[in-house]
């Protein structure tokens, strides 16, 4: 059954397909730069998609995971994986 | 969760984990198949993961089948579980959704499949550019194009299959731009000839490329990808057959964005790293492969492997060593006698053979060129979770560093989350370039655990931060 849920990014509200992985989600809603590089301070996003570059970490309830290997539901609130932005 | 003893775990359930688990498992072999994956398929026959509605193909179907056959078979399935460690004859750690936990066997098939390689070039790391093996998922799993209007470049068959797959998808492909030529391809005709059905399948690709106007740029390479106000922006420029940029050849850009891109695929050798069995590089398609006899017993008594982590020979050729490797496994755990393995072995090589002659054309029209490492410029990033530059590499070559485990001490390249993965295969290549040595003197970073980061959160119960190795964490 499609179902569309909504989340959000840094506080902006996004809608998406349920059972998608946050990369696709988050890629599919114009959300391309999910982190910033620790030393070079670069934009990075999703990469391999495979759970093997970790260009795709974000923080989701407080814990940093893989946006290509988590799952979406209704009501997350996902924060970009820069380390100095630790989730409150 | 306690450790549980059973006789054969199997890692990945790809094509070839799932056969060498069923073939095993249906000649009384106790077997555990793990699989980080919701579902069981690995890449070629992924399971969609959205609930947005997709095309149904080919693929997919046969993965259908596949997950049937092994919700069929006495091998016992456990999805979600990443491994994470294996160590001792053999323990084998995992973390699931419950949790921790681990697993005992005297036998262990390793089918942990390829990681892609890109060969790095300015703005590689930008937002908006992925794998082609990425691509491949993002179609196959979510049923989604990377992107409104994509560039899709590199080398091999990937470039096709996703071209074609964007298309399907409702996307639009700005150009499919190939390192080889033609001429390469109409070498490898021999080879494929023993695979009409692939062939057949690869002129319909072209020809519904060439329907959708796509422009397909052979004998070029990926230059540069630049960030612009409204997207990206993709340099191409023509190439020679050792992938050196042409002098005064006639540069073109386009405007997309988004950027897939691959130059092949290298087998997953985290596992046989960590177990310190023997691995030897092979110069056909420039990869380091763990060495397996005829049963695909590595050198080291109980460890088998199969499929795409022992040389990536595409989906055909893994189900048949998945099937082989669990003849062997039943052989050496008593279940056959020598006989009757034969027996069976016997055809299942005759038909490997063949799928083998096509998957090796097929790593070599991926595998990369020369110039491709020679090109990338001295600032460009190599590793990308250190944000560690081409220059910094030779910098700490000129210093002395002649090999990669070496490299990473000095300069933090492959000690980042990805463990190597991503920037292994490119230091060692501009180890070897630099010194004018080789890929056996610059060597394989060393395996260690975990084999993926962990989430700590997640590793309750069994252990305490005493217990993991963890690698040193990125510079804040
Ligand atoms: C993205 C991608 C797309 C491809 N597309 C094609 C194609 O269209 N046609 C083709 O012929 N070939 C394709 N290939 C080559 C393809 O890999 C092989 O043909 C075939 O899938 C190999 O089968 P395998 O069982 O060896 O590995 P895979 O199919 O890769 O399966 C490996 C499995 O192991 C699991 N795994 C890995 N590490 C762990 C771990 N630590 N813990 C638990 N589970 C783990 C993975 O999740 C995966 O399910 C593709 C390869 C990739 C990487
Ligand atoms: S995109 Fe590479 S780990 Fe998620």
């Amino acid at each position: 059954m499609p179902q569309r849920v909504d989340f959000s990014f840094d506080g902006v509200p996004l809608t998406g397909w349920a059972g998608d992985n946050l990369a696709a989600a988050l890629m599919q809603a114009g959300t391309r730069r999910l982190r910033d590089s620790p030393r070079a301070g670069q934009a990075r996003g999703a990469f391999c998609l495979m759970g093997s570059c970790q260009e795709c970490i974000v923080w989701v309830d407080g814990a940093r995971r893989e946006a290509c290997r988590t799952t979406l539901h209704a009501g997350m609130a996902i924060r970009s994986g820069t380390i100095a932005d630790v989730a409150v | 969760m306690n450790g549980r003893a059973t006789d054969l775990v199997v890692v990945g359930a790809g094509p070839a984990g799932a056969a060498a688990a069923m073939q095993a498992a249906a000649l009384g072999v106790r077997t555990v198949l793990l699989e980080d994956e919701a579902a069981a398929g690995g890449q070629v026959y992924r399971a969609p993961a959205t609930t947005r509605d997709m095309a149904r193909s080919p693929e997919r179907r046969q993965g259908d089948a596949l997950r049937a056959a092994l919700a069929g078979s006495s091998v016992q399935v456990e999805h979600g579980q990443k491994v994470w460690s294996v160590s001792g004859q053999y323990r084998v750690d995992v973390l699931g959704p419950q949790g921790p936990g681990h697993w005992q066997a005297p036998a262990l098939i390793v089918a942990t499949g390829a990681l892609e390689r890109v060969v790095p070039f300015p703005g590689w790391t930008l937002p908006g550019v992925v794998g082609l093996a990425a691509a491949t998922i993002l179609l196959k799993a979510h049923g989604m194009a990377p992107g409104e209007r994509t560039l899709v470049a590199g080398a091999g068959p990937l470039l096709a299959a996703v071209a074609v797959g964007i298309v399907k998808a409702g996307g639009k492909v700005a150009a499919v731009v190939d390192l080889a030529t033609p001429g390469e391809w109409a070498a490898c005709l021999p080879a494929m000839a023993g695979r009409p059905d692939l062939l057949a399948r690869g002129a319909g690709w072209l020809a519904r490329l060439r329907l959708a106007g796509v422009p397909i740029l052979t004998g070029h390479a990926l230059a540069a990808v630049a960030a612009t106000p409204d997207g990206l922006r993709a340099t191409v420029q023509p190439v020679d057959s050792l992938g050196r940029p042409i002098p005064g050849g006639a540069a073109t850009s386009f405007e997309v964005d988004a950027v897939a891109v691959g130059h092949g695929l290298i087998p997953s050798t985290d596992v046989t790293r960590l177990l310190r069995v023997e691995h030897w590089f092979d110069p056909a398609s420039v990869t380091w492969r763990p060495a397996l006899d005829a049963g695909f017993r590595t050198t080291r008594a109980g460890v088998y492997v199969a499929g795409d982590g022992g040389g990536v020979l595409g989906v055909a050729a893994a189900g048949l060593q998945g099937r082989l490797a669990g003849l062997a496994v039943a052989l050496d755990l008593g279940r056959l006698s020598q006989v009757q393995h034969d027996a069976r072995a016997e055809k299942l090589r005759r038909k490997l053979a063949r799928a083998a002659r096509f998957g090796a054309a097929m790593a070599r029209m991926m595998a990369p060129r020369p110039g491709q490492f020679a090109a990338i410029p001295a600032d460009a990033i190599v590793c990308r979770c250190e944000d560690v530059t081409r220059a910094e590499i030779e910098e700490a070559a000129a210093e002395g560093a002649c090999e990669v485990n070496q490299l990473k001490a000095w300069t933090r390249c492959g000690m980042g989350p990805c463990q190597g993965r991503v920037c292994g295969d490119t230091a060692a290549a501009l180890l070897a370039q630099f010194h004018a040595s080789d890929r056996e003197t610059t060597g394989l970073f060393t395996g260690r655990t975990p084999l993926r980061p962990l989430p700590l959160d997640q590793l309750t119960g069994e252990y305490g931060y005493a217990d993991i190795t963890l690698p040193p964490p990125a510079p804040l």
